[in-house]
């Protein structure tokens, strides 16, 4: 006897719950994930390409999506990743990104032909010059996002490492073979 | 954030006298009763780093080919925090180039090469100076333009400090004697040779910075010395400097230890120790400003231990900035073949060189020749949380758990525990059984997140230029349609007042 | 010349883990010793079999974890591990809890975990209660004190047949051990006066260890000698032993005075059971206690407390097991709550306020 009520009144409870969650999914449903926007706001926003998505905007759809890794963006560097992996509460592996040697733009001046194509297309700025004059590259501004480099027509622009001075230099991670660690 | 401190609740936030800290072998014994040595040879080239100070580097005056006469300033200071160059002897500049910098990673650094002539022609020496009838901001400006940095290792502009305290009121001046690295008997030896110059240097510097008191600390293993500046001080201090002794431990030399143990007072972590009304500078400092105040002689030399194992006449060295380490080390027998590691500095906080082919700089206390048998180095093993590192850390953070986070990558959460107030005394990976290289963990560390800040200023640097990039291309779409717009404009009206008309 | 970039410090303090390690053993050594000589030949079997077992154990997980297996074995870890399990089994327990204590300890308490340093219960006590509720019969059996040549003491061959032949002993041999005896003559009504002279209690013989229990739970002078050996060492400091004995003693005087009759007093408490081993050896084990001096003071306390609990009011008669898995469980919260002052800032972390202003 006991039985048939308590397993009538846990299916009436199921039911119930399950009613309620469906109402809830239907009428209180969010459009777009806010946190894409909040995601979209911590990238660099130069709209580089180099995470292989059209955008930043699109990145961080992917990446709420879950279908991208925190680690995607070149630019962002390590800091980055490690906020976005805050952001989603996701683990992180930071091994794969590895150390990125820095790198900037450069022009070799003997091969450039001032078409000024580079200007155009550069996201901040990074490069300057007027058509017929040689060009060069503001280092601060450069994000090494290459574009510049696919569309010369001379190959005069590379992309080389930033020399490491004594201002840059930085101590390297310890390598500690330890005994069963 | 919350956690509390049942210490702290029955002391309130009182700093016990010492805290932490370590007692390593001294060794001092090779280099301390010996007198010293003023025979240096003078090296066949002087390599003189446009940067040996910290802030920005100094700005050369001279060309090559000049000659140039001893203590002749080579090289002006840039900016406030600054500090010039002058020439340690008379002779020729040879060049000014990329030399190896006297840093572990040896990397090139703008250097300037005197060639001396042997003539030790000096440049005009003033006569009789009254250092006391100067104001106290001329002798600022003196021991800044004297080229004065912190000689016991910081190597921080020292007229700038001066300049600090006198701006602060400083109650007392501390003079630090403390000395606590093993190996290292420089500043033993000034005091015990120099004391009467080193009282006056205290004087002088009391002077500018308008204070009346000052304490010299001196570690109790140097007892000869606190005799001798205790004598030096009775007799021409004027009443204004004590001279105290203070238990010898690791880092006793820790400015703010030093303080914390003569004064009583705590430096807040986000100010400095002019803000509880002190202000500290090295014995050696205070050698340096006498010189240059009541004789007008720049900086260009300082007394340099030469030790460790793999030196066979270790002692103390009167040498000029620039002489190569190696000609150092050759002066004292060294033999290279022992040698497994250099260290400018002490063993606990000094900086390995791959190589001696580096120069002699300001804030060089002491360079090492460490054989094998003094430089333990087996390979590190798990951490077994014995928690020794945090009853050896004097400032009271807990380096395992740094470690352990730093080690997984969570680098924002070991700032959780102190990261960034490590002094990297090197307290807690001597003690560490399983030899954790914990202070380089931490120096990695911190370079990496000093790294990752600068990555996100250039982050935010980029989204404003991206953004101005994009305001600026639709400016410029507009006005080029206005303009059209206006050009049509201008082209249609004649049409109709041709119709009007 | 290494050309590879290090750092400073260049020189060491040449404190070694294997020579800590070492030095907790030569501390539980004359405990040990007191231990096999009173129980005979089976308990120097099960002695060897399981610190062997230990050993072996920690070999196959270091190899199965492609680790380095002679280096981290010298570190003498598992032999520590091992020893004291040892010290908690029954001193006539058959070869096979050896084998099982040793694995629940060292594979399933440590190496599971990571390996050194990375559990976060004792092994030792996590291999003992796991066979106290899996294997009740075996870990309950007592026996009295019988060393070899006396009359009630098993002779070689018959030592073999107790340990590796699962014979369990005579009955005229068994015996309970004090706490035991004392909790099961409350549950039939007699209180303390009347089980303590039945029992055959005297102090004396409970602190030099003629009693029964395990190996460790005999000579409480020998394992308090030894705890002072590793004080003046410095392997330990004083803050969790003076916690726990501290609280134990304070709680069982205050008791005592309420009813001398159903509470025994502070000396009883102090020279039974595993009260002493577990004040100086096992709750002092690095891995599993808190950083700071004030949170380990907490921490003893605790297992005082809950040690003093469970001797009183709880169904089992010993419980040093148990309060010591159990303070393990609140370690990080204790460290993450009790953290030393940093300098220069106050017990929130937020730089110190200065009385004046400031530049």
């Amino acid at each position: 006897m006991y039985i048939i009520f308590a397993a009538i009144s846990l299916a009436v409870l199921g039911l119930a719950l399950g009613f309620l969650l469906g109402a809830a999914s239907r009428y209180f449903k969010v459009e777009e994930n806010p946190l894409i926007d909040e995601i979209e706001k911590m990238m660099p926003g130069s709209q580089c390409g180099q995470c292989a998505y059209p955008g930043c905007r699109p990145a961080a759809e992917a990446l709420v999506a879950g279908e991208a890794l925190p680690t995607l963006c070149p630019p962002g560097g390590k800091a980055l990743a490690e906020r976005l992996a805050n952001k989603l509460s996701i683990e992180l592996d930071l091994s794969t990104m590895g150390d990125q040697v820095p790198l900037v733009a450069r022009i070799d001046e003997s091969l450039c032909i001032g078409c000024a194509r580079c200007i155009k297309l550069c996201p901040t700025d990074a490069l300057v010059g007027a058509p017929k004059m040689i060009h060069a590259v503001v280092a601060d501004a450069c994000i090494a996002c290459a574009k510049c480099v696919e569309v010369c027509p001379t190959e005069c622009l590379k992309m080389h490492p930033v020399k490491v001075n004594l201002r840059l230099w930085r101590w390297p991670k310890p390598e500690t073979a330890m005994a069963g660690a | 954030m919350a956690f509390f401190d049942i210490h702290a609740l029955w002391t309130g936030n009182r700093q016990p006298k010492i805290r932490g800290g370590v007692h390593p072998e001294q060794r001092k014994e090779a280099t301390a009763d010996r007198p010293i040595d003023l025979g240096l040879p003078l090296p066949p080239m002087l390599y003189l780093a446009l940067q040996q100070h910290v802030g920005k580097p100094a700005e050369p005056i001279v060309n090559v080919g000049d000659r140039v006469l001893k203590g002749q300033l080579l090289a002006v200071s840039q900016g406030v925090v600054s500090a010039p160059i002058h020439a340690p002897t008379s002779g020729t500049v040879a060049d000014i180039m990329d030399y190896p910098s006297a840093h572990p990673s040896a990397l090139p650094t703008p250097t300037l090469l005197l060639e001396p002539d042997g003539e030790e022609r000096w440049i005009d020496l003033p006569g009789k100076i009254d250092p006391f009838g100067l104001s106290p901001e001329e002798i600022s400006l003196r021991v800044g333009a004297a080229g004065i940095v912190g000689l016991g290792g910081a190597a921080f502009p020292s007229a700038v400090k001066l300049n600090l305290g006198r701006r602060t009121k400083i109650q007392t001046l501390l003079i630090n004697g403390g000395e606590c690295e093993p190996y290292l008997t420089c500043d033993d030896r000034l005091m015990r040779e120099r004391a009467r110059a080193i009282v006056d240097g205290i004087l002088i510097m009391l002077h500018g910075l308008d204070c009346r008191h000052a304490i010299v600390g001196i570690e109790d293993n140097k007892p000869e010395a606190y005799t001798i500046m205790r004598m030096a001080a009775d007799e021409l201090g004027e009443g204004k400097i004590e001279i105290a002794l203070v238990p010898s431990f690791y880092p006793m030399g820790w400015d703010k230890q030093l303080i914390g143990y003569l004064t009583g007072k705590e430096v807040p972590a986000d100010g400095r120790a002019t803000d509880v009304g002190v202000l500290m500078h090295n014995v050696g400092t205070a050698y340096a400003v006498q010189q240059a105040i009541r004789h007008g002689k720049p900086l260009i030399r300082r007394i340099v231990t030469v030790s460790g194992g793999a030196v066979g006449a270790p002692r103390n060295i009167d040498a000029p900035i620039g002489a190569p380490l190696a000609s150092l080390l050759a002066h004292c027998d060294y033999r290279p073949e022992d040698a497994v590691r250099y260290v400018m500095g002490g063993p606990m906080m000094g900086d390995a060189l791959p190589h001696p082919n580096v120069p002699l700089v300001k804030g060089a206390c002491g360079i090492l020749a460490l054989t094998q048998e003094e430089v333990s180095a087996t390979d590190a093993k798990s951490c077994i949380r014995c928690s020794r590192c945090v009853t050896a850390c004097p400032v009271g953070l807990q380096p395992l758990e740094m470690v352990a986070r730093i080690r997984a990558g969570q680098l924002e959460s070991a700032l959780k525990f102190g990261l960034k107030d490590c002094i990297s005394c090197g307290s807690c990976s001597y003690v560490c059984p399983s030899e954790i290289p914990l202070v380089h963990y931490f120096k990695y560390a911190n370079g990496e997140l000093l790294t990752r800040d600068q990555a996100n200023h250039k982050a935010e640097q980029t989204k404003r230029l991206a953004e101005e990039k994009l305001a600026r291309m639709a400016r410029q779409k507009q006005e080029a349609s206005a303009a059209a717009a206006q050009r049509k404009a201008a082209a249609k009206k004649p049409k109709i007042t041709e119709q009007a008309a | 010349m290494s050309t590879r970039l290090l750092s400073a410090p260049f020189t060491r303090s040449g404190l070694q883990i294997q020579s800590i390690m070492l030095t907790v053993v030569l501390g539980l050594a004359p405990g040990t010793a007191w231990g096999i000589l009173i129980f005979g030949w089976p308990a120097l079997f099960i002695f060897f079999v399981t610190v062997l077992s230990a050993v072996a154990f920690e070999a196959g997980c270091l190899i199965l974890a492609e680790k380095r297996v002679i280096a981290t074995l010298t570190d003498g870890s598992a032999l520590l591990t091992g020893w004291l399990i040892a010290l908690t089994l029954p001193p006539w327990a058959p070869w096979w809890i050896g084998v099982a204590g040793s694995f629940l300890g060292i594979v399933v308490g440590k190496q599971v975990f990571g390996g050194l340093g990375q559990n976060l219960f004792n092994p030792a006590m996590l291999a003992r209660v796991a066979l106290l509720v899996s294997f009740p019969l075996e870990m309950t059996v007592w026996v009295n004190p019988a060393p070899p040549f006396s009359a009630s003491a098993p002779g070689f061959l018959e030592a073999w047949a107790i340990t590796f032949a699962s014979q369990l002993p005579t009955d005229g041999s068994t015996g309970a051990t004090m706490l035991g005896w004392v909790k099961t003559e409350f549950s039939q009504g007699r209180l303390l006066g009347e089980s303590l002279a039945s029992g055959g209690y005297g102090f004396f013989k409970s602190l030099l260890g003629w009693t029964g229990g395990s190996l460790g739970e005999t000579s409480a002078l020998l394992f308090t000698l030894g705890g002072g050996w590793l004080l003046k060492k410095q392997i330990i400091t004083w803050h969790i032993p003076l916690a726990m004995l501290g609280t134990v003693a304070l709680l069982a005087s205050v008791f005592t005075l309420v009813d001398g009759e159903r509470y025994p007093g502070p000396l009883f408490h102090l020279t039974s059971g595993a009260l002493m081993l577990g004040a100086f050896f096992i709750a002092t084990d690095y891995v599993t206690s808190p950083n700071s001096k004030p949170g380990q003071i907490i921490f003893g306390a605790g297992c005082g407390l809950i040690v003093y609990v469970i001797r009183t009011w709880g169904s089992y008669p010993e419980g040093v097991a148990f309060a010591v898995l159990l303070m393990n469980s609140l370690t990080p919260v204790i460290d993450h709550y009790v953290r030393p002052r940093i300098y220069g800032r106050d017990s929130k972390g937020r730089p110190l306020e200065l009385s004046e202003g400031r530049e």
